[in-house]
Formats: structure tokens, C-alpha cells, sequence
């Protein structure tokens, strides 16, 4: 074990940055879709892009993939330069993007061993490959039927076995659980804290689903308007919305005792409507109490009490606004999604 | 009726239990360590400039030969053609009819030499639906660009590292390679309907391979190299019928040259078709030809060279946005 992990060692660069990215801008014509983002990726973590629909973040996971050429800015993937080493960068990352690519009418053993041929992996490695990362993902009972026979579920798996056929060190999920059912859903999450936990894979994802982004990512870095807004941990973004909310009905309208409980060196503000007090607080299990004895004291009567932890949600509404997005998009992506929901469904 | 109760209710249960027991031992049954060995240990990837080419190819390929209903289909209709259209359209029985029965013998056999260059406008034909075959079967190949782009294959390619030229050179290979086969089958068809094959050599034939080679090879990249930043099929199908009537009717396929209006002779001589049956029919009937062998085939290499050239320029290009 302990040799193994030496390996692992000798393997990161030096500050442990797998993914380095400064001032990565995209333009189409007129629009700018990224304006200028810089993040880092530490080896081993699961970095998650979290944004609303066409916010920049398939733009960069393409741009970081090759696959579109950025207008400007510099990015280093695995020690390779995507401008100047594209092939390098191609060999060392795997991807899994978020139409299905697969080719329909071949099965779905012979698409991945289409990939490994595409990455120049000998058979005599790739067929035993193939069959493992198939078992991976479930999908060996189904490997000798064609694609077209997949549902959407079995298409995303076999998606993510192929993007991991080049025994990849990073490795780009793109919208990974986009229009899945609860259970594929639940399954390629397993499957990619497998893949940080037993293969110390780091892994980028994007995602708009913020429960996703919560219970999967190390690090999240909130974009919009191809602009990071946000980065941090998840609890680090929910606590800078600022903790608890408590909320306390009292029987007895008057009187106001605000000040009071604004005193408690756990609550941070107090706002009373009515004979309602809404107090957000730090660690509200130990405020509550507090501040049900302080009313007690008072002698007025509580008559319900209420208590919410923060959740992403609100760090992202915060951040992103609520009004919905009507951004400009070309036809190709708009048919390309329609595809990938389409086939999603089937 | 307890009985059938928790008989039914164990059953219900069975399959819940087994699919939870295998999750879990999986982990154990395959030790984590082996699997992590497993993945650390990537072999020496080929990264020759080539790798993939023929995987790419033969993905295409494989796409043909494997359904059968779309092989018949490809296969039959130069079949199709050679059958109403070689034998419906019958110059020479149509000019031995209206030879007059005072004319020396023989007249209408100089008649039919002169126009066609051998007696039988049937092997005329047959030469020229060999390109013509060719011709379609390379149109249609560009179509798969389309395709692939469109159903998102063109990515997977493009995130991997195969050259960006193999991608584009795969879609050339592998129409080259259904164009010839589909031409062979031509050639037996017409061989069985009365193909004259007297003049037939062993060099004559490898020739006219190499003839439809070249020609395959050109006209492949042409229509390969149109579609290679398209993901409209509407728009594709419509530079596919806007090219392919003028190369087939502005050529010798079906009609000699020496009976076109001087404007369309010309037409004629810068289409790349012609030189190919040309040489086809030089080779194959043993015809006197408009041009040298030489030059033919110089004019094809040239026309093959450039067109896969820019292809492949293209493909570099224009793959990555």
C-alpha cells in the first residue's frame, strides 16, 4: 500500500495542482461566454462547476478538453499546456460529455473498444479493460447488445466507462446525471465517489443541480455570466449567507423584546414581524434554547419555534439571482441537447 | 393460504436481496488494491500519427456490412441501374436498326466504333457506371460527417488523441473502400448482362482498379471536405445533388464527348470523371481514348493528391472551433 501511494506522490506536480486556469475567455462573435476565469484543481478532490444554463460551463470544460480553442488565457492540464500539447492533454484526461456519443448501431463492447483504439491502447490491454470497466458500471450483462437497444441510464454509464478507458488521472464529467432517473442518478454518484475514493481519480464536473453539487464536490465555484462568482466548500458558501435562521412565534405581540435577544452572542441579527421573530444565528441547535429561556424570562409564551439550516440553494439564489435565463444559444448546441434529452428519456 | 403468503412475499423479496448482497461483496470479491493496480498500470499508448485511422474506418464499415437490409439495398442498386438503364437505353440496336439493308456490312459496327469506341454500347455503359457508382457512393460518404456531428460521435473522436487528419481520412477510407466494392459488384453484373470481355487482361483490369481507386479517393475527399464543418443534412443534401448531376452528365459516363455542344466538350475535359472512364474504357474494352493513359492518370493522382490534401488541411483546421 504504502508503495502504491509513493506512486501516486512522485506523480502530482509539485503543488499539487492537477488543473491550473488563468483568465480563460471564450468568444463567440460578439458574445462572451467565459470572461476571464481562474481556478486551480488540487490532485484527488472533485472540483464541481455550478451555474445555470448557459453560463460558461460547458464552454470551459471544452475549451479545458481541446475541443474548442479558447480566445484567450492559459490553462494546464496534467503538467500539459491545452495551446501548445492538445494531444497531451487528449491522452492524459478522460471525458465524458454530456450528449451521448456512443455509436448506436455498435454494441456497447465494441464502442469502448472503439475508444481505446482511438487512444491508441493495444487490444491486448484494452479487451480485459473494457470488460472491467464495464463490470464497473454494471453494464456486462448488456455489453454484446447495440447501443440503440440502451436506456438512457445504461447510455450514461456506458458513457462514463468509455471517458475511463484511458486510465485517465482527471477525469471531465459534463452535466453527468442530466435528465436521469433517481436511481441511474444515485448510481453514477456512487460511481464517481468510487472513482475519487478507491482510484484517487481527481474529477471535474458540472452540474446545475445543486444537491449534486453538495453531496458530490470537494470545491464548488459558482459561475454566471461566464464569471466565477463564488468558490469555496460547500459549507463554506452556505455559511456566507450567514448561518441559521430561527424562527420564534410569541403569544403576546407586545412587548418587543429584540434588543434583548439581540444581546445572545450566537445571533448575529433579529427582525420581528408581528409576533414573529426571525433571528439568524450561528449554531442554532445551542441559540434556540437560549433564546427560548430569555422569552420564558420575560414571561411571554412561546407558541412555535422553527429552525433552518442554510442550504446551497439560498448561497446560489443569493449569488445568481432568481430570474430565469433566456441567454442566447446557437442551433447546433440547442440540437444537441434535444438529442441528449431525447435519448435521456428513451 | 398463510403459506402461499409468505411464499410469494420471500420471493418478492429474493431478487431485492440478491441485487443488494452482490453491490456489496463486489467490493470485496475484487480487491480494491488489485483494481487500483489495474488502473495505475496504463500501457504504452501507440501515438503514432495513424492509430485509429483504420478503427475509425472500419466503425464506418462496420455500420455497412452489418446491417444487412442497408448492404442489399447498396448492392442492389447498381444493379438496378445497370439493368434499366444500360439496357433500355440501347444505342447500338438502335443505330444497327436504322442502318439502311443497302449499306455495305459492317457500316453500322463503324458507326457504333466511332461514336463509342466499341461496338457494344453496353460495355460502353458499364464503364461509365462504374464511375458513376463511385461517384454516388462518395457523394453519400460526406453524409456521414453530417451524421456523426450530429449525434455527437464527432466529439468523442475529437476528445480523444487521434489526428485530427485520421478523422477526416477515416470518412475518406472507408467511402473509398464501399465505392469499390459496390463498382466490382457493377462490374460482375455487367459482365453477366453481356459485357464484352475480350479484350480483358489481367494488367487491363488491376489498371482500371487503380483507375477507380484514385478516382474514389478524390472524389471521397471532395464531398468529405464539403461536410466536414456542417451539421445540417438539408443543406448537404443539397451540395450533393448540385454537384453530383453536373459530374455525371458533364463527363463521358454515359455519352461519348464528340456529341456534346463545344461549350459542355469543354465542361467535360475538366471533369475529373471523365479521365477515369476514359481510362476505364481503355483498359477494360481496349477502346482508342480522348487522352494518353498517362495523362489520365496523372490528371487522377493530381485531382487525388490535392483534394485529400486540403481534406486533411481542412480537418486541422476547421475540427477543433
Amino acid at each position: 500500500m504504502s508503495s502504491q501511494e509513493s506512486v501516486v506522490e512522485s506523480r502530482s506536480s509539485p503543488n499539487g495542482a492537477i488543473v491550473k486556469v488563468e483568465n480563460l475567455v471564450k468568444e463567440f462573435g460578439t458574445l462572451k461566454a467565459v470572461k476571464g476565469v481562474s481556478f486551480e484543481i488540487q490532485e484527488g478532490e472533485i472540483f464541481g462547476f455550478l451555474g445555470p444554463n448557459g453560463a460558461g460551463k460547458s464552454t470551459t470544460i471544452n475549451m479545458l478538453t481541446t475541443l474548442l480553442k479558447s480566445t484567450s488565457g492559459m490553462a494546464e492540464i496534467c503538467g500539459y499546456d491545452i495551446h501548445k500539447n492538445p494531444t497531451e492533454v487528449r491522452r492524459s484526461v478522460g471525458v465524458v460529455p454530456q450528449e451521448y456519443t456512443a455509436d448506436e448501431d455498435l454494441t456497447g463492447y465494441e464502442n469502448i473498444l472503439l475508444c481505446a483504439d482511438l487512444y491508441g491502447i493495444p487490444r491486448s490491454n484494452s479487451k480485459p479493460h473494457a470488460e472491467e470497466l464495464l463490470a464497473l458500471v454494471e453494464l456486462s450483462d448488456a455489453k454484446n447488445r447495440k447501443v440503440s437497444t440502451y436506456s438512457g441510464g445504461m447510455r450514461r454509464r456506458l458513457e462514463l466507462a468509455c471517458g475511463l478507458i484511458n486510465y485517465p488521472k482527471l477525469l471531465f464529467l459534463d452535466e453527468p446525471t442530466l435528465g436521469l432517473d433517481v436511481q441511474t442518478r444515485t448510481a453514477v454518484w456512487k460511481y464517481i465517489r468510487m472513482l475519487k475514493a478507491e482510484y484517487h481519480m481527481t474529477l471535474f464536473m458540472t452540474t446545475h443541480y445543486l444537491e449534486e453539487a453538495d453531496s458530490l464536490c470537494d470545491r464548488i465555484a459558482i459561475i454566471d455570466h461566464g464569471q466565477i462568482v463564488k468558490m469555496g466548500t460547500p459549507d463554506q458558501l452556505k455559511a456566507s449567507i450567514g448561518g441559521d435562521v430561527i424562527i420564534v412565534g410569541v403569544k403576546e405581540a407586545d412587548p418587543d423584546i429584540s434588543s434583548d435577544i439581540a444581546k445572545i452572542s450566537l445571533v448575529k441579527d433579529v427582525k420581528k414581524k408581528d409576533s414573529e421573530y426571525r433571528i439568524k444565528a450561528e449554531m442554532g441547535e445551542e441559540a434556540s434554547p437560549q433564546i427560548m429561556d430569555l422569552i420564558r424570562s420575560k414571561g411571554l409564551h412561546v407558541t412555535k419555534i422553527s429552525l433552518t439550516k442554510p442550504t446551497l440553494d439560498e448561497a446560489y439564489l443569493e449569488l445568481t439571482g432568481s430570474s430565469l435565463r433566456e441567454e442566447e444559444t446557437n442551433k447546433m448546441q440547442m440540437m444537441s441537447q434535444r438529442v441528449t434529452m431525447m435519448r435521456a428519456r428513451s | 393460504m398463510v403459506e402461499e403468503n409468505i411464499r410469494s412475499a420471500t420471493t418478492t423479496n429474493q431478487p431485492e436481496i440478491k441485487s443488494t448482497t452482490a453491490q456489496e461483496t463486489r467490493p470485496a470479491v475484487e480487491t480494491p488494491r488489485e483494481q487500483e493496480r489495474e488502473f495505475r498500470a496504463a500501457p504504452q499508448m501507440n501515438t503514432s500519427p495513424l492509430h485509429g485511422l483504420w478503427a475509425l474506418t472500419n466503425r464506418d464499415l462496420k455500420k455497412w456490412y452489418k446491417n444487412p437490409i442497408l448492404l442489399f439495398m447498396s448492392l442492389i442498386q447498381p444493379v438496378v441501374w445497370l439493368g434499366l438503364f444500360g439496357k433500355a437505353l440501347n444505342f447500338s440496336s438502335f443505330i444497327t436498326s436504322s442502318i439502311p439493308p443497302t449499306a455495305p456490312p459492317g457500316t453500322a459496327d463503324t458507326i457504333l466504333k466511332s461514336f463509342f469506341g466499341t461496338t457494344s454500347y453496353f460495355s460502353f455503359l458499364s464503364c461509365g457506371m462504374m464511375a458513376f457508382v463511385i461517384l454516388f457512393t462518395a457523394a453519400f460518404g460526406g453524409m456521414s460527417v453530417v451524421w456523426d456531428r450530429r449525434f455527437g460521435f464527432m466529439n468523442k473522436a475529437l476528445s480523444t488523441p487521434v489526428a485530427r487528419g485520421s478523422v477526416a481520412m477515416a470518412k475518406v477510407l472507408q467511402s473509398v473502400c464501399r465505392a469499390l466494392i459496390t463498382a466490382s459488384i457493377v462490374l460482375l453484373v455487367a459482365i453477366a448482362l453481356g459485357m464484352v470481355t475480350s479484350s480483358f487482361t489481367i494488367q487491363g483490369v488491376l489498371g482500371a482498379y487503380a483507375v477507380m481507386f484514385l478516382i474514389a479517393f478524390g472524389l471521397s475527399s471532395l464531398f468529405v471536405m464539403l461536410a466536414i464543418r456542417s451539421s445540417d443534412w438539408q443543406t448537404q443534401m443539397a451540395i450533393i445533388n448540385l454537384l453530383n448531376l453536373p459530374l455525371l452528365f458533364a463527363s463521358n459516363a454515359l455519352f461519348p464527348v464528340k456529341i456534346m455542344p463545344s461549350w459542355l466538350q469543354t465542361v467535360a475535359k475538366l471533369n475529373p470523371v471523365s479521365y477515369a472512364n476514359d481510362a476505364i474504357r481503355q483498359l477494360l474494352l481496349g477502346s482508342p481514348g480522348q487522352f494518353s493513359l498517362g495523362l489520365d492518370f496523372s490528371v487522377l493522382a493530381g485531382f487525388a493528391a490535392v483534394l485529400a490534401g486540403i481534406s486533411i488541411y481542412l480537418s486541422w483546421k476547421l475540427l477543433t472551433k
